[in-house]
């Protein structure tokens, strides 16, 4: 019994480095394009900003679960060319999701800093990209700390949505068991999870006491 | 002649806001704008600081166009950068940056502008350097003990007076004031004139747009009255306070409980 808890736990740890995988890489792509597609939308250019702010709208309107059942299949339906790595299309797919509301959170927060602070860095002859970088940006970041460990905290439950395209993640491991009349590590997947956004929980509240330092 | 504004026009959308605005000032004069709300005070200001692009009109400072309508109206980024060099602005509202100290307020534009221009190995001498002036310029506006206090720990007279002396930093031709203390609680406007009061002793060159009729009479050494865009009287403080020519400005200045 003991030996068979831990054998498990470790295949199940190995599903759950899938969810981390995902998670990640996921995060560290989303992040920046969401960014871009900030900007787009925000665009003096209208018809960019017409396009960032239609894509958002499909994405955010749409399940993530269908996203992935699309991204997954209409390379093969359409182009011929199915998609190999399982992996691979459950990134697109959540690159594409996440950057979405990544952007909208980003919006938000940039567009509420006032034109006064614009304003000043102008007539202190700074350039556009030193006020962006040096005075707005910092100030979007703390303002917007709360909406974002949210996304991420849902992003890391998120990733077990990657099984409907059968990539080998925690639940799905946990439902192999399950086939074979043991239900008790569907329930065990919890702990993972919870373990994890325990950890990401304690880092952003470290992170929002670190730019606790002004108000404003 | 130090400024002499010429013609300007600027309009938005629908409405013509300044109407062909022309004056002059010498070097080291102070320079009050008065006028009821709406009149475009706010709006001349922020021509002079290229906040705004004046439709048309010249602006020449030291005897050279810095500005011309025709020529500039579409420069570029860099341009505006150069020009907006001459002008330091005080914004009603302070617009300090919240996640700085008071001094790096002060630090960081003239940093950023001379280090672009440094070599590599000079850069400590000289950030040493702009460190020192801005600590110099605190101590001026009387914070010598606020340099590491963050905007939100300030009060307003003092977050202002952080606001001048960030203007300051830049050593600006001219500095411009935009109502600088009608956001402050009344017992807080006292300081910061003091300190208006100090630079024009200390011959800064100064415009300032004010609501403090009695202060505006007393620093100044021309008063502009505006009206709908245009100036409608300009002179020294005595002629303009107390023996205007226009109507408008002794109504103007019963509303402003003046008299
Ligand atoms: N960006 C803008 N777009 C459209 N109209 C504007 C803009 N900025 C100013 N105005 C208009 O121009 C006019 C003059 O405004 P301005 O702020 O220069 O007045 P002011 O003399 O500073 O008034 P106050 O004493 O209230 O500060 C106002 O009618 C205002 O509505
Ligand atoms: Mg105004």
């Amino acid at each position: 019994m003991k030996h068979m808890f831990k054998e498990i736990t470790l295949q199940l740890l190995q599903g759950f480095g899938e969810n981390l995988t995902l998670f990640g890489l996921t995060l560290i792509m989303s992040m920046p394009l969401g960014l871009l597609i900030c900007f787009g939308s925000m665009s003096r250019f209208q018809p960019l900003r017409w396009l960032a702010r239609t894509y958002v709208w499909i994405i955010r309107g749409s399940p993530l679960l269908l996203q992935l059942f699309i991204v997954f299949y209409v390379p093969g339906l359409v182009f011929g060319a199915p998609m190999k790595n399982r992996m691979m299309a459950a990134l697109v797919a959540f690159v594409i999701n996440y950057s979405a509301y990544f952007s909208e959170i980003y919006r938000g927060g940039i567009e509420s800093i006032s034109v006064g602070q614009y304003e000043a860095g102008h007539v202190l002859s700074m350039k556009r990209s030193q006020v962006f970088m040096r005075i707005v940006l910092p100030q979007v970041i703390k303002r917007i700390m709360p909406p974002i460990s949210n996304e991420i905290i849902t992003l890391s439950k998120d990733t077990s949505l990657a099984r409907v395209i059968a990539v080998a993640e925690v639940i799905m491991v946990a439902e192999r068991f399950t086939a074979k009349g043991l239900v008790w590590p569907l329930f065990y997947t919890g702990v993972f999870f919870l373990l994890f956004s325990g950890f990401l929980t304690l880092l952003f509240g470290f992170i929002e006491k670190k730019l606790n330092y002004y108000r404003g | 002649m130090f400024l002499h504004v010429k013609n300007i026009y600027k309009k938005f959308a629908h409405a013509e806001v300044l109407k062909g605005i022309s004056f002059s000032m010498e070097q080291g004069q102070a320079l009050t704008i008065i006028g009821s709300s709406g009149s475009g005070k706010t709006t001349l200001l922020r021509c002079l600081n290229f906040l705004e692009t004046p439709d048309s009109g010249q602006i020449d400072l030291k005897g050279k166009c810095i500005y011309d309508a025709e020529r500039d109206r579409n420069c570029s980024d860099v341009q505006l950068r150069n020009k907006r060099l001459h002008f330091g602005m005080v914004f009603q509202q302070f617009n300090l940056f919240p996640q700085y100290t008071a001094l790096r307020n002060l630090t960081l534009a003239p940093e950023l502008l001379q280090l672009e221009r440094a070599p590599r190995n000079e850069q400590s001498a000289i950030k040493k350097k702009i460190d020192e002036a801005g600590r110099d310029l605190l101590i001026r506006v009387g914070l010598a003990d606020k340099m590491d206090a963050y905007p939100y720990q300030l009060s307003g007279g003092q977050q202002q007076r952080v606001a001048i002396a960030r203007a300051l930093a830049l050593n600006p031709d001219i500095l411009c004031f935009d109502e600088p203390t009608s956001a402050l609680d009344p017992e807080l406007t006292g300081e910061v004139l003091k300190v208006i009061k100090d630079l024009k002793n200390e011959h800064t060159t100064m415009i300032i747009v004010t609501h403090e009729m009695g202060f505006a009479e007393k620093v100044s050494d021309h008063v502009v009255f505006m009206a709908h865009g245009i100036i409608e009287e300009e002179g020294p403080p005595e002629k303009v306070f107390h023996n205007p020519e226009s109507p408008l400005i002794r109504s103007f200045l019963q509303k402003e409980d003046f008299y």
